[in-house]
């Protein structure tokens, strides 16, 4: 049986990752990248807030757009969950909602590379109670 | 919930919402006793006994942007069905204390599901806070913590795929190794 993976072999994987990326500063400067927020809440969860967060992280590190991804609470979209908000440098931000895993592709390819909107968008003028 | 690492990644938003610093996640499996025991443990900024013995009610929550806060009392409700129970303690300042216990064999005990992900996701999208988990079978203990992976990272983010598919696989064999139920 192979050897079984620990910290001390991360190392090894920590260097090669070195190497591939030049290290970005991306907290220092939230305002310059893409910033993408995800909603984690108890109803963001049961909707599989946490794989389109998987997929919204990996996407974006493999594609090597600077982007920060964090997550947030309920906004009160409950019915729309998963739900993520986008801000593009210099723009406001923007609600997606029924956030998938193709979805998010979507949004990526069109949103974020391009800058063409897609539906899905969940208007700021909405107000929960 | 249809897996205990969900509970548990909704449980320590809870904690992150508190300003917790440290936030362990501790498993222990008892067969024998038939335990399946989950424990959240932060030292967050707590919550007075008012907030306290209102937190498991389903019509409270700290939100203004909705009227239910469905977390705790699911995670109760779901230990509970299993003829397990369900503890939460917490004083100001002193950060908050959740236990759930489940049937280790009952047939409505969710699976644990990924925790290795739940794990990692929760260190990658709250950077400021760190994450001790560890999981204890007949067969031995596992501790994975991020303090000491951030220290092994010096800096290189843990987000990149190569990273977090090695830690993914590291937490995840540790876990076969031993012997943890699913």
């Amino acid at each position: 049986m192979a050897k079984v993976k620990s910290l001390a072999d991360l190392k090894r994987i920590k260097e090669e990752v070195q190497t591939k990326i030049k290290l970005r500063e991306n907290s220092d400067r939230p305002e310059q990248v893409v910033q993408v927020k995800v909603a984690m809440a108890t109803c963001g969860i049961a909707s599989g807030a946490k794989e389109t967060m998987n997929y919204i992280i990996s996407e974006l590190e493999h594609q090597a757009i600077d982007a920060v991804v964090t997550q947030t609470g309920c906004m009160g979209y409950c019915y729309a969950e998963p739900t993520i908000e986008v801000t593009l440098p210099g723009k406001e931000p923007v609600v997606f909602g029924h956030v998938d895993k193709t979805k998010a592709e979507e949004i990526i390819e069109k949103y974020v590379k391009r800058n063409e909107l897609v539906d899905g968008i969940i208007p700021v003028n909405y107000k929960s109670i | 919930m249809k897996e205990l690492a969900l509970h548990i990644l909704d449980i320590a938003q809870n904690s992150i919402k508190a300003e917790a610093d440290l936030v362990e996640i501790k498993i222990t499996e008892d067969k024998v006793k038939d335990i399946y025991q989950i424990e959240i443990i932060d030292d967050g900024k707590g919550m007075d006994n008012e907030t306290l013995q209102k937190s498991i009610d389903p019509f409270f929550t700290s939100r203004t942007t909705r009227k239910v806060g469905l977390g705790l009392s699911m995670f109760k409700q779901n230990a509970e069905q299993t003829g397990g129970n369900f503890q939460i303690s917490s004083e100001p300042g002193k950060g908050c204390y959740v236990n759930a216990t489940f049937g280790h064999k009952h047939f409505d005990r969710p699976v644990l599901g990924d925790i290795a992900g739940t794990v990692l996701i929760l260190a990658i999208s709250s950077p400021e806070t760190e994450f001790k988990y560890t999981h204890q079978t007949a067969d031995g203990l596992y501790e994975f913590d991020t303090r000491e992976v951030k220290q092994e990272l010096e800096g290189v983010p843990l987000q990149h795929p190569d990273i977090k598919k090695y830690l993914e696989d590291m937490i995840h064999e540790n876990l076969l190794e031993i012997r943890y139920s699913k």
